[in-house]
Protein backbone atom coordinates (compact mmCIF):
# COMPACT_ATOMS: atom_id res chain seq x y z
CA UNK A 1 0.00 0.00 0.00
CA UNK A 2 1.38 3.59 -0.65
CA UNK A 3 1.39 4.60 2.58
CA UNK A 4 3.53 1.35 3.79
CA UNK A 5 1.49 -0.29 6.17
CA UNK A 6 1.21 -3.67 5.77
CA UNK A 7 -2.03 -4.59 3.95
CA UNK A 8 -4.54 -6.53 5.29
CA UNK A 9 -4.63 -10.32 4.70
CA UNK A 10 -7.41 -12.59 4.06
CA UNK A 11 -7.64 -14.45 7.37
CA UNK A 12 -7.36 -11.10 9.12
CA UNK A 13 -10.06 -9.42 7.17
CA UNK A 14 -11.93 -12.48 8.17
CA UNK A 15 -11.03 -12.07 11.54
CA UNK A 16 -12.06 -8.29 11.93
CA UNK A 17 -15.41 -8.79 10.68
CA UNK A 18 -15.79 -11.96 13.05
CA UNK A 19 -15.25 -9.37 15.76
CA UNK A 20 -17.59 -7.06 14.42
CA UNK A 21 -20.25 -9.58 13.58
CA UNK A 22 -20.02 -11.19 17.13
CA UNK A 23 -19.21 -8.05 19.46
CA UNK A 24 -19.64 -4.81 17.68
CA UNK A 25 -15.97 -4.24 17.62
CA UNK A 26 -15.56 -0.26 16.97
CA UNK A 27 -11.55 -0.57 16.68
CA UNK A 28 -12.21 -3.62 14.43
CA UNK A 29 -14.37 -2.04 11.95
CA UNK A 30 -12.05 0.80 11.78
CA UNK A 31 -9.64 -0.95 10.04
CA UNK A 32 -11.79 -2.33 7.53
CA UNK A 33 -13.30 0.73 7.18
CA UNK A 34 -9.81 1.99 6.09
CA UNK A 35 -8.73 -1.19 4.17
CA UNK A 36 -12.35 -1.58 2.21
CA UNK A 37 -13.42 2.57 1.94
CA UNK A 38 -11.61 3.52 -1.30
CA UNK A 39 -11.93 -0.09 -2.85
CA UNK A 40 -15.75 0.12 -2.32
CA UNK A 41 -15.27 4.12 -3.70
CA UNK A 42 -14.03 2.72 -7.20
CA UNK A 43 -16.33 0.33 -7.20
CA UNK A 44 -18.70 3.28 -6.69
CA UNK A 45 -17.14 5.57 -8.95
CA UNK A 46 -17.90 3.41 -11.98
CA UNK A 47 -21.81 3.88 -12.26
CA UNK A 48 -21.52 7.89 -12.26
CA UNK A 49 -18.32 10.14 -12.49
CA UNK A 50 -19.31 12.43 -9.59
CA UNK A 51 -17.17 11.59 -7.15
CA UNK A 52 -19.44 13.07 -4.28
CA UNK A 53 -21.68 10.65 -5.42
CA UNK A 54 -19.25 7.82 -5.01
CA UNK A 55 -18.34 9.12 -1.81
CA UNK A 56 -22.32 8.72 -0.41
CA UNK A 57 -22.54 5.69 -1.99
CA UNK A 58 -19.35 4.14 -0.55
CA UNK A 59 -19.84 5.61 2.68
CA UNK A 60 -23.62 4.06 2.28
CA UNK A 61 -22.22 0.44 1.73
CA UNK A 62 -19.62 0.51 4.39
CA UNK A 63 -22.64 1.75 7.35
CA UNK A 64 -24.48 -1.18 5.79
CA UNK A 65 -21.25 -3.50 6.67
CA UNK A 66 -21.60 -2.07 9.89
CA UNK A 67 -25.35 -2.65 10.55
CA UNK A 68 -25.59 -6.11 8.81
CA UNK A 69 -22.45 -7.60 10.81
CA UNK A 70 -24.67 -10.04 12.86
CA UNK A 71 -25.54 -11.49 9.43
CA UNK A 72 -21.66 -12.39 8.27
CA UNK A 73 -21.29 -15.93 9.24
CA UNK A 74 -17.15 -16.86 9.00
CA UNK A 75 -17.69 -20.57 8.16
CA UNK A 76 -19.69 -19.63 5.14
CA UNK A 77 -17.04 -17.64 3.17
CA UNK A 78 -15.05 -14.95 3.11
CA UNK A 79 -15.37 -11.26 3.92
CA UNK A 80 -14.44 -9.73 1.26
CA UNK A 81 -17.25 -11.37 -1.00
CA UNK A 82 -19.64 -10.64 1.76
CA UNK A 83 -18.64 -6.59 1.36
CA UNK A 84 -18.72 -7.17 -2.54
CA UNK A 85 -22.31 -8.49 -2.40
CA UNK A 86 -23.82 -4.98 0.07
CA UNK A 87 -21.88 -2.65 -2.07
CA UNK A 88 -23.46 -4.59 -5.60
CA UNK A 89 -26.92 -4.10 -3.80
CA UNK A 90 -26.11 -0.58 -3.00
CA UNK A 91 -25.14 -0.11 -6.74
CA UNK A 92 -27.93 -1.53 -8.15
CA UNK A 93 -30.45 0.28 -5.70
CA UNK A 94 -28.28 3.52 -6.29
CA UNK A 95 -29.02 2.54 -10.12
CA UNK A 96 -32.49 2.77 -10.09
CA UNK A 97 -33.14 -0.40 -12.92
CA UNK A 98 -36.02 -1.34 -10.31
CA UNK A 99 -36.22 -3.99 -7.55
CA UNK A 100 -33.71 -6.44 -7.17
CA UNK A 101 -35.19 -9.80 -6.51
CA UNK A 102 -33.65 -12.30 -4.19
CA UNK A 103 -34.74 -15.66 -2.54
CA UNK A 104 -35.30 -15.34 0.96
CA UNK A 105 -33.66 -18.03 3.59
CA UNK A 106 -36.52 -17.35 5.86
CA UNK A 107 -39.07 -17.96 3.34
CA UNK A 108 -40.97 -21.16 4.22
CA UNK A 109 -40.81 -22.49 1.10
CA UNK A 110 -37.09 -22.15 1.35
CA UNK A 111 -35.68 -25.30 0.54
CA UNK A 112 -32.50 -25.36 2.84
CA UNK A 113 -29.07 -27.40 2.18
CA UNK A 114 -27.94 -30.54 3.67
CA UNK A 115 -26.23 -30.04 7.34
CA UNK A 116 -22.13 -29.31 5.33
CA UNK A 117 -19.74 -31.74 6.65
CA UNK A 118 -16.23 -29.99 8.32
CA UNK A 119 -14.31 -30.69 5.34
CA UNK A 120 -16.51 -28.60 3.30
CA UNK A 121 -16.57 -25.69 5.89
CA UNK A 122 -12.82 -26.16 5.86
CA UNK A 123 -12.56 -26.00 1.76
CA UNK A 124 -14.28 -22.54 2.35
CA UNK A 125 -11.86 -21.51 4.69
CA UNK A 126 -9.04 -21.62 1.80
CA UNK A 127 -11.29 -20.63 -1.06
CA UNK A 128 -9.57 -17.09 -1.15
CA UNK A 129 -6.29 -18.26 -1.36
CA UNK A 130 -7.26 -21.43 -4.47
CA UNK A 131 -9.48 -18.31 -5.87
CA UNK A 132 -5.81 -15.98 -6.45
CA UNK A 133 -4.71 -19.01 -7.55
CA UNK A 134 -7.30 -19.73 -9.82
CA UNK A 135 -7.64 -16.28 -10.90
CA UNK A 136 -3.93 -16.21 -11.88
CA UNK A 137 -4.42 -18.94 -14.29
CA UNK A 138 -6.89 -17.17 -16.79
CA UNK A 139 -5.58 -15.49 -20.08
CA UNK A 140 -5.62 -11.62 -19.62
CA UNK A 141 -8.34 -11.23 -22.08
CA UNK A 142 -10.46 -13.34 -19.93
CA UNK A 143 -9.98 -11.17 -16.40
CA UNK A 144 -10.33 -8.17 -18.44
CA UNK A 145 -13.48 -9.28 -19.42
CA UNK A 146 -14.71 -10.80 -16.02
CA UNK A 147 -13.74 -7.30 -14.81
CA UNK A 148 -15.73 -5.86 -16.84
CA UNK A 149 -18.86 -7.61 -16.04
CA UNK A 150 -18.25 -7.88 -12.06
CA UNK A 151 -16.56 -4.03 -11.52
CA UNK A 152 -17.65 -2.12 -14.63
CA UNK A 153 -21.78 -2.77 -14.27
CA UNK A 154 -21.81 -3.63 -18.10
CA UNK A 155 -24.09 -6.74 -19.58
CA UNK A 156 -22.24 -8.40 -21.93
CA UNK A 157 -23.30 -6.59 -25.03
CA UNK A 158 -21.78 -3.86 -23.57
CA UNK A 159 -18.67 -5.56 -22.86
CA UNK A 160 -18.62 -6.76 -26.48
CA UNK A 161 -18.68 -3.36 -27.93
CA UNK A 162 -16.49 -1.52 -25.45
CA UNK A 163 -13.69 -4.34 -26.56
CA UNK A 164 -15.06 -4.24 -29.82
CA UNK A 165 -15.53 -7.94 -30.09
CA UNK A 166 -18.07 -10.01 -31.12
CA UNK A 167 -21.00 -11.21 -28.54
CA UNK A 168 -20.01 -14.07 -29.06
CA UNK A 169 -16.26 -14.01 -28.13
CA UNK A 170 -17.20 -12.13 -24.52
CA UNK A 171 -19.47 -15.93 -24.39
CA UNK A 172 -16.46 -17.56 -25.03
CA UNK A 173 -14.14 -16.00 -22.89
CA UNK A 174 -16.66 -16.40 -19.72
CA UNK A 175 -17.32 -19.77 -20.62
CA UNK A 176 -13.59 -20.58 -21.01
CA UNK A 177 -12.56 -18.52 -17.82
CA UNK A 178 -15.83 -20.82 -15.94
CA UNK A 179 -14.65 -23.94 -16.76
CA UNK A 180 -10.96 -22.96 -15.91
CA UNK A 181 -11.93 -21.45 -12.27
CA UNK A 182 -13.93 -24.81 -11.88
CA UNK A 183 -11.43 -27.22 -12.28
CA UNK A 184 -8.74 -25.71 -10.40
CA UNK A 185 -11.09 -24.62 -7.25
CA UNK A 186 -12.63 -28.57 -7.52
CA UNK A 187 -9.02 -30.13 -7.60
CA UNK A 188 -7.21 -27.82 -5.60
CA UNK B 1 -48.14 -23.18 6.53
CA UNK B 2 -44.37 -23.32 6.43
CA UNK B 3 -45.01 -26.66 7.51
CA UNK B 4 -47.77 -28.05 6.19
CA UNK B 5 -46.32 -26.31 2.59
CA UNK B 6 -43.03 -28.27 2.79
CA UNK B 7 -44.65 -31.46 3.84
CA UNK B 8 -47.68 -31.40 0.77
CA UNK B 9 -44.81 -30.75 -1.87
CA UNK B 10 -42.83 -33.20 -0.36
CA UNK B 11 -38.71 -32.75 -1.18
CA UNK B 12 -37.86 -30.96 -4.41
CA UNK B 13 -34.70 -32.44 -6.30
CA UNK B 14 -33.45 -30.21 -8.91
CA UNK B 15 -31.89 -31.71 -11.96
CA UNK B 16 -32.03 -29.02 -14.52
CA UNK B 17 -30.49 -25.79 -13.78
CA UNK B 18 -29.12 -22.35 -14.38
CA UNK B 19 -26.19 -21.51 -16.51
CA UNK B 20 -23.19 -20.21 -15.85
CA UNK B 21 -24.36 -17.17 -17.59
CA UNK B 22 -27.12 -16.20 -15.73
CA UNK B 23 -25.93 -16.60 -12.37
CA UNK B 24 -22.42 -14.94 -13.09
CA UNK B 25 -24.71 -11.56 -14.06
CA UNK B 26 -27.00 -12.46 -11.17
CA UNK B 27 -23.85 -12.24 -9.04
CA UNK B 28 -22.37 -9.19 -10.87
CA UNK B 29 -25.90 -7.41 -10.55
CA UNK B 30 -26.24 -6.80 -14.21
CA UNK B 31 -28.92 -9.24 -14.77
CA UNK B 32 -32.01 -7.18 -15.12
CA UNK B 33 -35.33 -7.43 -13.27
CA UNK B 34 -37.57 -9.88 -15.24
CA UNK B 35 -34.22 -13.15 -15.67
CA UNK B 36 -33.85 -12.04 -12.17
CA UNK B 37 -37.09 -13.08 -10.71
CA UNK B 38 -36.46 -16.32 -12.40
CA UNK B 39 -32.94 -16.91 -11.35
CA UNK B 40 -33.67 -16.08 -7.18
CA UNK B 41 -36.95 -18.26 -7.63
CA UNK B 42 -34.92 -20.93 -8.79
CA UNK B 43 -32.65 -20.76 -6.35
CA UNK B 44 -35.52 -20.72 -3.67
CA UNK B 45 -35.21 -24.21 -4.64
CA UNK B 46 -32.03 -25.05 -5.49
CA UNK B 47 -28.70 -25.07 -2.95
CA UNK B 48 -26.57 -26.12 -5.72
CA UNK B 49 -26.95 -23.16 -7.43
CA UNK B 50 -27.18 -20.60 -4.48
CA UNK B 51 -23.73 -22.60 -3.91
CA UNK B 52 -22.58 -21.58 -7.28
CA UNK B 53 -23.96 -18.29 -7.01
CA UNK B 54 -21.80 -17.72 -3.77
CA UNK B 55 -18.69 -18.84 -5.49
CA UNK B 56 -19.23 -16.02 -8.54
CA UNK B 57 -20.25 -13.41 -6.17
CA UNK B 58 -16.43 -14.45 -4.50
CA UNK B 59 -15.26 -13.18 -8.13
CA UNK B 60 -16.57 -9.88 -7.31
CA UNK B 61 -15.02 -10.45 -3.58
CA UNK B 62 -11.73 -10.82 -5.87
CA UNK B 63 -11.38 -8.30 -8.01
CA UNK B 64 -12.94 -5.58 -5.18
CA UNK B 65 -9.93 -6.96 -3.10
CA UNK B 66 -7.35 -6.43 -6.19
CA UNK B 67 -8.55 -3.01 -6.69
CA UNK B 68 -5.43 -0.75 -6.32
CA UNK B 69 -5.83 2.43 -4.69
CA UNK B 70 -3.56 5.23 -4.59
CA UNK B 71 -2.93 7.93 -1.62
CA UNK B 72 -4.25 8.25 1.31
CA UNK B 73 -8.68 7.96 0.25
CA UNK B 74 -9.31 6.53 3.74
CA UNK B 75 -11.34 10.33 4.08
CA UNK B 76 -14.74 9.64 5.69
CA UNK B 77 -14.02 7.83 9.01
CA UNK B 78 -14.82 11.11 12.01
CA UNK B 79 -18.29 11.14 9.56
CA UNK B 80 -19.23 7.44 9.77
CA UNK B 81 -17.86 6.94 13.26
CA UNK B 82 -20.81 9.07 14.63
CA UNK B 83 -22.90 6.77 12.73
CA UNK B 84 -22.58 3.58 14.05
CA UNK B 85 -25.05 3.42 16.36
CA UNK B 86 -25.63 -0.16 17.83
CA UNK B 87 -26.03 -2.22 14.73
CA UNK B 88 -28.02 -4.87 13.61
CA UNK B 89 -31.07 -4.41 16.63
CA UNK B 90 -33.37 -3.99 13.75
CA UNK B 91 -32.09 -6.54 10.77
CA UNK B 92 -34.35 -8.73 12.69
CA UNK B 93 -35.94 -12.16 10.73
CA UNK B 94 -39.11 -10.61 9.15
CA UNK B 95 -41.92 -12.74 8.66
CA UNK B 96 -41.38 -14.16 4.75
CA UNK B 97 -44.45 -15.30 2.73
CA UNK B 98 -45.22 -17.69 0.37
CA UNK B 99 -47.38 -20.67 -0.43
CA UNK B 100 -47.08 -24.08 -1.39
CA UNK B 101 -46.89 -23.14 -5.15
CA UNK B 102 -44.51 -20.04 -5.42
CA UNK B 103 -41.61 -19.27 -3.35
CA UNK B 104 -40.07 -15.48 -3.02
CA UNK B 105 -39.58 -13.57 -4.79
CA UNK B 106 -41.86 -14.67 -7.19
CA UNK B 107 -45.15 -15.12 -4.31
CA UNK B 108 -44.19 -10.99 -3.90
CA UNK B 109 -44.47 -10.36 -7.24
CA UNK B 110 -47.83 -12.29 -7.87
CA UNK B 111 -49.06 -11.12 -4.78
CA UNK B 112 -48.54 -7.05 -5.40
CA UNK B 113 -50.38 -8.01 -9.01
CA UNK B 114 -53.25 -9.00 -6.32
CA UNK B 115 -53.29 -12.60 -6.46
CA UNK B 116 -53.29 -15.23 -9.16
CA UNK B 117 -55.82 -14.72 -11.91
CA UNK B 118 -55.32 -16.97 -14.92
CA UNK B 119 -56.71 -15.55 -18.38
CA UNK B 120 -57.43 -18.20 -20.77
CA UNK B 121 -55.19 -18.66 -23.74
CA UNK B 122 -57.58 -21.03 -25.73
CA UNK B 123 -57.01 -24.60 -25.77
CA UNK B 124 -57.50 -25.22 -22.40
CA UNK B 125 -54.03 -23.43 -21.38
CA UNK B 126 -54.26 -20.16 -19.44
CA UNK B 127 -51.76 -17.44 -18.58
CA UNK B 128 -51.30 -14.66 -16.22
CA UNK B 129 -48.43 -11.86 -16.93
CA UNK B 130 -46.72 -11.07 -14.02
CA UNK B 131 -46.19 -6.81 -14.04
CA UNK B 132 -42.17 -6.03 -13.14
CA UNK B 133 -40.56 -2.77 -13.78
CA UNK B 134 -38.67 -4.28 -16.52
CA UNK B 135 -39.20 -3.49 -19.98
CA UNK B 136 -36.92 -5.84 -21.59
CA UNK B 137 -38.73 -8.98 -20.17
CA UNK B 138 -42.16 -10.30 -20.44
CA UNK B 139 -42.59 -12.77 -17.22
CA UNK B 140 -45.77 -14.60 -17.03
CA UNK B 141 -47.21 -17.68 -15.64
CA UNK B 142 -48.52 -20.61 -17.94
CA UNK B 143 -51.11 -23.21 -16.56
CA UNK B 144 -50.77 -26.36 -19.15
CA UNK B 145 -53.78 -29.00 -19.03
CA UNK B 146 -52.55 -31.98 -18.06
CA UNK B 147 -51.19 -33.80 -21.50
CA UNK B 148 -51.71 -31.03 -23.84
CA UNK B 149 -48.61 -28.98 -25.66
CA UNK B 150 -47.02 -26.27 -23.65
CA UNK B 151 -48.30 -23.17 -25.98
CA UNK B 152 -45.55 -20.85 -28.14
CA UNK B 153 -45.05 -18.08 -25.43
CA UNK B 154 -41.75 -16.70 -26.43
CA UNK B 155 -41.08 -15.32 -30.08
CA UNK B 156 -37.03 -15.43 -30.31
CA UNK B 157 -34.18 -15.24 -28.48
CA UNK B 158 -33.43 -16.33 -24.97
CA UNK B 159 -35.94 -17.69 -22.54
CA UNK B 160 -36.48 -19.02 -18.76
CA UNK B 161 -38.70 -21.53 -17.90
CA UNK B 162 -39.36 -22.58 -13.99
CA UNK B 163 -41.36 -25.65 -13.05
CA UNK B 164 -43.89 -24.48 -10.14
CA UNK B 165 -46.05 -27.26 -10.16
CA UNK B 166 -46.65 -30.92 -12.07
CA UNK B 167 -44.09 -31.19 -14.84
CA UNK B 168 -43.26 -31.01 -18.85
CA UNK B 169 -41.35 -32.55 -21.07
CA UNK B 170 -40.36 -34.46 -24.78
CA UNK B 171 -38.79 -37.42 -25.59
CA UNK B 172 -34.92 -36.12 -24.25
CA UNK B 173 -36.02 -34.53 -20.63
CA UNK B 174 -38.60 -34.26 -18.17
CA UNK B 175 -38.83 -31.12 -16.15
CA UNK B 176 -40.30 -31.12 -12.27
CA UNK B 177 -40.78 -28.94 -9.67
CA UNK B 178 -37.71 -26.66 -9.31
CA UNK B 179 -36.25 -26.94 -12.36
CA UNK B 180 -35.58 -24.91 -15.38
CA UNK B 181 -35.03 -24.75 -19.18
CA UNK B 182 -32.97 -22.33 -20.73
CA UNK B 183 -33.76 -21.80 -24.68
CA UNK B 184 -32.54 -19.99 -27.61
CA UNK B 185 -33.59 -19.26 -30.56
CA UNK B 186 -32.45 -22.44 -32.04
CA UNK B 187 -34.65 -24.72 -30.10
CA UNK B 188 -37.77 -25.51 -31.90
CA UNK B 189 -39.69 -28.24 -29.69
CA UNK B 190 -42.77 -28.03 -28.15
CA UNK B 191 -42.99 -29.85 -25.05
CA UNK B 192 -45.92 -31.33 -23.67
CA UNK B 193 -46.94 -31.18 -19.80
CA UNK B 194 -47.12 -34.89 -18.98
CA UNK B 195 -50.47 -36.80 -18.33
CA UNK B 196 -50.35 -37.14 -14.27
CA UNK B 197 -51.51 -33.46 -13.36
CA UNK B 198 -51.98 -30.08 -14.80
CA UNK B 199 -48.37 -27.83 -15.31
CA UNK B 200 -47.92 -24.86 -14.02
CA UNK B 201 -44.93 -22.84 -14.85
CA UNK B 202 -42.93 -19.17 -14.70
CA UNK B 203 -41.73 -17.92 -18.45
CA UNK B 204 -39.39 -15.49 -18.66
CA UNK B 205 -39.09 -14.33 -22.16
CA UNK B 206 -37.03 -11.07 -24.50
CA UNK B 207 -39.73 -8.64 -24.77
CA UNK B 208 -40.18 -8.26 -28.58
CA UNK B 209 -38.34 -5.36 -30.20
CA UNK B 210 -41.57 -3.04 -30.95
CA UNK B 211 -40.78 -0.35 -32.99
CA UNK B 212 -36.89 -1.37 -34.14
CA UNK B 213 -37.93 -4.77 -35.21
CA UNK B 214 -40.56 -3.25 -37.41
CA UNK B 215 -37.81 -0.61 -38.91
CA UNK B 216 -35.44 -3.33 -39.18
CA UNK B 217 -38.22 -5.54 -41.31
CA UNK B 218 -38.39 -2.39 -43.43
CA UNK B 219 -34.77 -1.96 -44.02
CA UNK B 220 -34.50 -5.59 -44.46
CA UNK B 221 -34.51 -5.53 -48.03
CA UNK B 222 -32.43 -2.34 -48.47
CA UNK B 223 -29.90 -3.64 -46.17
CA UNK B 224 -29.65 -7.48 -47.46
CA UNK B 225 -30.05 -8.93 -43.65
ZN1 LIG C 1 -30.08 -25.13 -9.52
Amino acid sequence: MADGRKALEPGDINALMAAVAERQDVDAYQLLYKHFVPKVRAYMSKIGSDRAFADEMAQEAMLTVWRKARLFDPGRGQASTWIYTIARNVRIDALRRGPRPTFDPNDPAFVPEDELGADVAFERQQDADRLRVAMASLKPDEIKTLRLSFFEDMAHPAIAAALDIPIGTVKSRIRNACLKLRAILKDA
Amino acid sequence: MSEAARNTQGRVTVLHHLSDELLMSYAAGTLSEGWSIGVATHMSFCPVCRQRLSEFESIGGHFLECEEVEGDETSGWEEIQKRLDVPSSNVTDIAVRSDALMPQPLFSYVEAAGGLRWRSLGSGASQMKVPTSDPSTIVRLLKIPAGKPVPEHGHSGREVTLVLAGSFGDSVSVFNRGDVELADDDLTHQPKATPEEDCICLAITEAPLRFTSRIVRFLQPFLGI
